[in-house]
């Protein structure tokens, strides 16, 4: 799904994210990505939904190269690929129903498409009793199931989340974890980078462990190493 | 575009009024204060610019016919005159009706030229353009039975400067305002947008085109020129109304006439909106433009 090839990325203050990365990832897998902060994970995720562009070097989604892409095509790339952020990023002045609903607005989907899938995702995130309430009035753990069900709703091939239990306590990381799993297991392929090590070690995927701009590990089932 | 997409913009477009409430009363209240200033700059640029026009018009060729000539030999010259390039009107006064025109300004002791009036007839003359006036006036003053041409030569031309000038001034400040209207409106929609950046984040990490992200800030910018020009555009209406019927009215000013309102206002109003709405869109786009390619 994945294929990044001898990716290298400078940014204009000299700092280099991303020193020659090479990495596959298969349909459907489940993979965190850690390291330490400024090791470069958060550029390696952004390359991918191209919200970053490499400054030499190829990646792939599904066959389609990424850095020649022009700008006018990247709304379509995005619209396959759901994003989680680890402050939510709702719009405070809307709902949680139209929060969701927004995402599939923006692809012009018809009202009634919008009512049943934006019911479907409440359900699978458990929010149905509060579609009307705005953000400020949810927990952070429920804000953060409004801002997965956003990125799920458009039913994308893979879903990118940028530490998204970096603001939770354990108990609701566990709630988001569990989601999270059941998207995978629909099949949507799920990248997450994070810095939880009870959820990297007690919920076993494929580890991919970034530093200084290069990938130094790559495990199936792999641990939150003690050394990050 | 579909239809559906089209209302979607539309309501989206003012929802975001409402729900920035006090960002669109900042920007609605710029749009009204400069439109105010431009409207009653532009209010006085015109009229003094008619005044201007009033003034230049009234220059005129005073051509004298040689006092011997004959009638046959005026009636050539007026010929001649009328068809010099760049004369649009020529009027006859008889040698007599000069002489009169004499007592009546200087007083009855001319009148004892009436036994043998030493004036010639005169012809007035007016060019079709003022500014041509000392070139036709020289033309003239060639003809056989010209005695005398005279048009306030030296001072018709300072004149003509200084209008002029005037006019380049009144010019220079009304682009100088409308820059200052643009630069200040377009700076106070700026500071929304950049409130809202979030929002345009997220609209184009949800996949949302450039043209889905623009239009519904554009149509913001419609609105708030719209709104903004309402009360300029009230308040000229009313304050020139009133202007007009009371200069004209109960002054009845011989000396110089208001632009009459009707079409001065429509276009003035129309003006207003456009450069409202103009701007309104234009500091939208230009201040999306700057997020989309961020």
């Amino acid at each position: 799904m994945i294929v990044m090839k001898n990716v290298y990325k400078k940014y204009p203050n000299g700092v280099v994210a991303s020193n020659g990365i090479h990495v596959e990832i298969e349909k459907g897998e489940f993979v965190y990505v850690v390291g330490p902060s400024g090791a470069g994970k958060s550029t390696f995720i952004k390359m991918m939904y191209r919200e970053e562009v490499p400054s030499s070097g190829l990646i792939y989604f599904n066959n389609t190269e990424l850095t020649k892409m022009h700008r006018r095509d990247v709304p379509y790339l995005r619209r396959q690929i759901g994003v989680v952020f680890q402050d939510f990023k709702l719009l405070p002045k809307l709902t949680v129903y139209e929060n969701i609903a927004y995402a599939l607005e923006v692809i012009e989907e018809s009202p009634s498409v919008i009512r049943q899938k934006v019911t479907e995702v409440l359900k699978l995130v458990g929010l149905t009793k509060k579609t009307r309430m705005f953000p400020n009035e949810l927990s952070g753990g429920e804000q953060q199931r409004v801002s997965i069900a956003r990125s799920i709703v458009n039913q994308p091939k893979l879903v990118i989340a940028d530490e998204p239990t970096g603001n939770l306590d354990p108990e609701t990381s566990w709630e988001i974890m569990k989601i999270f799993e059941r998207i995978n297991a629909q099949g949507t392929t799920i990248i997450m980078a994070t810095h939880n090590k009870d959820i990297v070690d007690n919920q076993p995927h494929r580890v991919i462990q970034i530093e200084g701009g290069l990938i130094t590990r790559d495990e199936n089932e792999g641990e939150y190493s003690n050394e990050i | 575009m579909k239809s559906r997409t089209v209302r979607r913009h539309i309501r989206e477009s003012f929802k975001s009024l409402s729900r920035n409430g006090w960002m669109t009363f900042a920007s609605v209240s710029a749009v009204t204060v400069t439109l105010l200033l431009i409207g009653v700059f532009i209010v006085i640029m015109m009229n003094l610019n008619q005044l201007a026009d009033n003034i230049e018009n009234d220059v005129e060729i005073k051509v004298v016919a040689e006092p011997g000539a004959s009638q046959e030999e005026v009636q050539d010259l007026l010929k001649e005159v009328k068809e010099t390039p760049g004369v649009a009107e020529v009027k006859y006064s008889s040698r007599k009706q000069e002489l009169e025109r004499m007592i009546q300004s200087f007083g009855d002791e001319l009148a004892l030229y009436k036994q043998d009036n030493p004036l010639g007839d005169a012809l007035y003359v007016k060019a079709d353009d003022p500014k041509n006036t000392a070139s036709i006036a020289n033309e003239i003053a060639t003809y056989t039975y010209t005695f005398d041409v005279e048009y306030g030569e030296g001072k018709v031309e300072k004149l003509f400067n200084v209008l002029k000038i005037g006019r380049n001034i009144g010019l220079g400040l009304i682009l100088a305002l409308l820059f200052t209207a643009m630069f200040l409106i377009s700076n106070t929609i700026r500071l929304t947008i950049v409130a809202r950046r979030t929002e345009i984040d997220i609209m184009k990490l949800v996949g949302a085109t450039d043209s889905f992200v623009r239009i519904p800030f554009m149509l913001e910018g419609v609105w708030l020129g719209i709104f903004g020009a309402i009360l300029p555009m009230t308040l000229m209406t009313i304050f020139y109304s009133k202007l007009y019927d009371f200069w004209e009215g109960r002054l009845q000013n011989q000396l110089f006439h208001l632009l009459d309102p009707n079409p001065f206002l429509l276009q003035l109003n129309f003006l207003l909106l456009f450069v409202a709405v103009f701007i309104g869109v234009w500091g939208s786009f230009m201040s999306v433009r700057k997020f989309l390619k961020s």
